[in-house]
């Protein structure tokens, strides 16, 4: 590997200067910590996640098995989807934009490094608060959806429900901070020449992902404290006796839900955008319409949200407007994907693993796309909606699609991040292995679904026929766990025993690979001008921006002050959202006060260093 | 727990011979069917399959279906073979390579967003006809039934004939019917593949002055007898998977024989002592009887008393009637009027007890009322020792269960 754009010398960086400490991590303000601790937090909810996976296939192996019970069943359903979604996908998303943006734009963090802070810890508290109830069995039970009016207390007594709303209501704070910090960091933060339409595909997704998450996330939020309200306070806005609309629930649910998928996909495409290229060797083929293609999906994608609603009888009006809408949507998306194919066209293609997963997406994620215009249509989906078929579908989409984009930028940037590669011989292993895996998984879910068997259904009747998929599934799903522990062993062992690398290894054109492997921790020894797209492939432009990157300084820039107020104010939002549960008034109004006290505290702690 | 074994009525298809069921061909066969997606499968094989119509409106989604499924399979034909070329031709064959720096082009550009929105197109307009063709009434004199989804179990209300029964949906074949659905509880989805999508079957919010409710419909005309197998598409909790349904499509006849038995069952062979309006449970307000409908009163039916009967029936009888479970069960012609649970008149015709969960016979409707929540965890109805929603248990013996059990068999 390491014969590879060997244009740049391998700097050995030692970071004298840097505390490595547990206190150093607890308090760290670096986006490039706070990036592994999303990261390393995300890949054991990961394992949560597919423990939770694999007790459901074991269930669902054989037609009519007892060995889960219904409750316990309906609630690990409930955590899968829970899990894999707001604690897996959506912040590994979020590791990458933290690494990555900051260094791909010339900054030396991101805007706001202490709510960069507080935004990780808020996630792993709420995270945990969620995933704890399962080994008690009161975990949520009434799926990753919600729905109304099953979530009610007269329908759903127990602190299940509480778990869920309390947790995700938590966990939303993370995402809506995050949005906001890079959005002000791309639009602000970026280095002298780098106009936005010479900004990495990557981080253009981030950009247009982040608007998506301070839009997308308020609506679940007040959707969540609708149904708080309802469940604590015994207000009705979902209770249909009392003139409440169950319906509601599902429009606010899912104007958050529809975006939240692109939030999901969005980062993938862009980091498959900064991959495809560099083992082309060849810049990205229709830039600006590949950009704009994701500005559009995120517009586009506030207005198909009842798509997931075709069942639900709003009328054939609306249906035929949902209908229109999501084949619009699939435009820009077929566009993307005709976009990467050109780029590799004519090509000098390198299969490094990074690139077999960039390849992967575009193989896998195509036919998760393709079965979603088959439920894009409301009358297929009459048959098609809340089946195995569905299941398939998104799957697809979400591992084929979102989860092999970031592990493609795992491989990627994990020498940018480490100094060392990860094992190719390990990577192509885990590639195969994810390949054969979610293909054995989830391709046989088609089936299942077109011969009639229902989602979220503990058991199934032997009659329907379809036990051979089901043990398909289940065997593919052992494989793709195999999978994900030949992913985290890699990880281990090439942190300290991989091969070394060096600043450039991959012949990368983006800035974040001017700077030694791993970076300083401030990122830049001095900012680089940027006068094109792809500053290191221009012979000229390169030696300006190394000049810039690679020089040692006497003096090390001012960074930011480490701060454990939002590690504090983290635990405190996380107590005084879990107090609700009570449903005491006073009690969940002095629950407030150590937040406050919190946000008092910070609002006062000098940012930077004395005399600065 | 063996969930639904009864098999099909409608005919065995003659290539399934008895042997099919090695292995290659259970392999072969459930991978080739869909793919080949036109006339698949028969009724007996995949009993909720949904490339099987036998319905109008089950009709036009597959055929919607099969257009579009051509049409990805041509996009992804596409995408494949693009990759596959460049994953060939263009690997790297030494590190020096400097392939042409392209960085786009219009005509390009052009060309793969005009060619699928083509094919998008095409999609979405015999889409949007058929969206419009699906929810509309198929004929103004349908049957009408009104279809109630309660946790974990459904509720089959004929207003114009006067008949309610539970789990086993009773229609004519070639007559359009429209089924209107309404929740009792949480949210359920109405779906019989074989006859066509599903439709959630909402709670009602309560409706402000001088607005019509809104309840949502399902509009088909089935197109061939047979047994047809349903069951709820959206999650309602504990229980959800076990909450099925037949629907048993008869001729004309046969339906209109069903409707007379309905009226006629039951109450007629109920002994003096407990026949008549002077029934002691549950003749309030939540009656769904004939009478309410203007039907013809069921109490004066010609139905002849079975002269002799097993004396085990006659104990289940006495005990059912005189119990707790008339509360909530009713049965056309006995004092039982209770319409919260199951209504159970013709019990013993149907194929299934607990909502598709077992099947109907002596030793599982014992299980069934010895331990409901060990089979259908978060039923409301008692078991013999457990209590279940606000009822406590019902404290029969097992002799006891077994006449109740008797009894309720003999409702032909």
């Amino acid at each position: 590997m390491s014969s590879v754009g060997t244009d740049t010398p391998a700097v050995q960086h030692t970071s004298h200067e840097e505390d490595t400490g547990l206190w150093s991590w607890i308090t760290t303000v670096d986006h490039k910590r706070i990036a592994i601790m999303y990261f390393a937090t995300a890949t054991a909810f990961f394992f949560v996640g597919g423990m939770e996976a694999l007790l459901i296939r074991i269930q669902l192996m054989n037609p009519e098995q007892s060995i889960i019970s219904p409750e316990l069943y309906n609630q690990l359903f409930t955590m899968h989807g829970t899990t894999m979604i707001f604690l897996v996908a959506m912040p590994m998303a979020v590791a990458f934009f933290n690494y990555v943006v900051p260094l791909q734009i010339g900054a030396r963090d991101v805007a706001f490094p202490r709510l960069n802070a507080l935004s990780y810890w808020i996630f792993l508290f709420g995270g945990v608060y969620m995933t704890l109830p399962i080994l008690f069995g009161v975990a949520p039970n009434a799926a990753w959806t919600g729905y109304a009016t099953l979530t009610l207390p007269q329908f759903n007594p127990g602190v299940n429900v509480d778990f869920w709303f309390i947790g995700l209501s938590i966990v939303g704070i993370a995402s809506l901070a995050g949005g906001v910090n890079f959005i002000t960091t791309i639009i602000n933060m970026r280095a002298p020449g780098m106009k936005m339409m010479r900004m990495p595909l990557f981080t253009w997704m981030t950009f247009v992902t982040s608007f998506l998450l301070i839009t997308a996330i308020p609506v679940i939020a007040v959707a969540m404290v609708f149904l708080g309200f309802d469940r604590v306070f015994a207000t009705t806005f979902f209770n249909p006796d009392m003139g409440g609309d169950p319906v509601l629930w599902q429009h606010l649910f899912w104007i958050f839900g529809h975006p939240e998928v692109y939030i999901l996909i969005l980062p993938a495409f862009g980091v498959i955008s900064d991959v495809i290229p560099t083992f082309s060797k060849k810049p990205l083929f229709g830039y600006p319409i590949v950009v704009y293609a994701g500005v559009l999906i995120g517009f586009i994608g506030w207005g198909v949200w009842s798509h997931h609603m075709f069942t639900v009888g709003l009328g054939p009006i609306a249906d035929s407007f949902f209908v229109a809408a999501t084949m619009i949507i699939a435009i820009p998306t077929g566009v993307k994907i005709f976009n990467w194919i050109a780029t590799m066209w004519g090509g000098s293609i390198q299969f490094t693993t990074a690139m077999l997963f960039a390849v992967g997406l575009v193989v896998i994620f195509t036919v998760g796309g393709l079965s979603g215009i088959m439920h894009a249509s409301a009358p297929v989906d009459l048959q098609q909606h809340d089946t195995y078929f569905v299941v398939a579908h998104f799957h697809y989409v979400i591992v084929g699609g979102a989860m092999m984009g970031l592990w493609s930028g795992l491989y990627y940037w994990f020498p940018k991040v480490s100094g060392r590669f990860l094992s190719e011989t390990l990577g192509k292993w885990h590639f195969w292995t994810t390949m054969i895996g979610l293909n054995l998984t989830f391709f046989p879910m088609h089936f299942s679904g077109l011969f009639g068997m229902p989602r979220r259904i503990f058991t199934y009747s032997a009659d329907l026929n379809v036990d051979i998929y089901n043990q398909l599934s289940t065997v593919g799903a052992f494989i793709f766990g195999l999978s994900a522990l030949i992913m985290t062993w890699n990880i281990i062992r090439s942190w300290r025993g991989g091969e070394p690398a060096s600043a450039n290894p991959w012949g990368a054109p983006h800035l974040e690979w001017s700077i030694p492997s791993p970076p300083h921790h401030y990122n830049f020894p001095a900012i680089p001008t940027i006068r094109s797209r792809e500053p290191l492939w221009n012979a000229s432009e390169r030696e300006e921006v190394l000049a810039a990157t690679m020089q040692e300084l006497d003096e090390e820039p001012v960074m930011p002050n480490p701060s454990y107020w939002p590690v504090l104010l983290a635990a405190a939002i996380t107590l005084a959202w879990a107090l609700v549960m009570t449903g005491i008034w006073w009690v969940i109004l002095l629950g407030t006060l150590p937040v406050l006290l919190c946000v008092f505290k910070w609002a006062f702690e000098p940012p930077f260093p004395e005399g600065h | 727990m063996r969930l639904t074994p009864k098999r099909h009525e409608v005919p065995e298809s003659t290539w399934r011979a008895g042997g099919a069921r090695a292995l290659l061909p259970r392999l072969v066969m459930p991978l080739m069917v869909p793919l080949l997606t036109a006339g698949c499968g028969d009724a007996d094989q995949y009993p909720m399959s949904t490339l099987n119509p036998h319905s109008d409106f089950a009709e036009i989604i597959h055929s919607l279906y099969v257009s579009i499924f051509w049409w990805t399979m041509l996009i992804l034909a596409v995408v494949w073979v693009l990759v596959a070329v460049v994953v060939v031709r263009f690997r790297r064959k030494s590190d020096d390579e400097q392939p042409k720096q392209i960085r786009g082009h219009l005509g390009l550009e052009i060309g793969w967003t005009v060619g699928p929105a083509l094919i998008v197109v095409a999609i979405t307009i015999p889409t949007i006809q058929a969206v419009f063709e699906t929810q509309r009434p198929v004929a103004d004199d349908a049957l009408l039934v009104e279809v109630t989804g309660h946790q974990f179990w459904w509720e089959f209300h004929y207003p114009e004939q006067g008949v309610t029964t539970a789990n086993e949906l009773r229609l004519p074949v070639d007559r359009p019917v429209s089924l209107r659905l309404e929740s009792n509880d949480v949210i359920h989805s109405f779906w019989v593949p074989l006859l066509g999508g599903k439709r959630d079957v909402n709670p009602e919010p309560a409706v402000r002055e001088g607005r019509e409710p809104g309840a949502n419909w399902l509009h088909f005309t089935p197109q061939e007898t047979g047994v047809y197998r349903g069951q709820c598409a959206e999650f309602c909790g504990d229980s959800h998977a076990l909450m099925a349904m037949r629907v048993v499509v008869d001729d004309e006849s046969g339906f209109d024989g069903w409707i007379e038995r309905w009226h006629a069952s039951a109450g007629a062979a109920v002994p003096d002592p407990v026949n008549g309006e002077d029934g002691s449970a549950g003749d309030g307000e939540v009656q769904v009887t004939a009478a309410e409908n203007g039907a013809p009163s069921p109490v004066a039916s010609s139905t002849q008393v079975p002269t002799e009967e097993d004396p085990q029936v006659t104990v289940g009888r006495e005990l059912f009637l005189n119990s707790t479970c008339t509360a909530c069960h009713g049965i056309q012609g006995t004092p039982a009027q209770g319409a919260i649970a199951p209504n159970l008149t013709l019990f013993g015709e149907r194929a299934t007890v607990g909502a598709g969960t077992l099947e109907n016979n002596e030793e599982n409707v014992v299980r069934w009322i010895m331990h409901p929540q060990l089979i259908k965890p978060g039923v409301l109805m008692p078991g013999v020792d457990t209590p279940g929603g606000n009822w406590p248990a019902t404290g029969f013996s097992e002799d006891e269960v077994r006449a109740i059990a008797a009894y309720l068999l003999s409702l032909k």
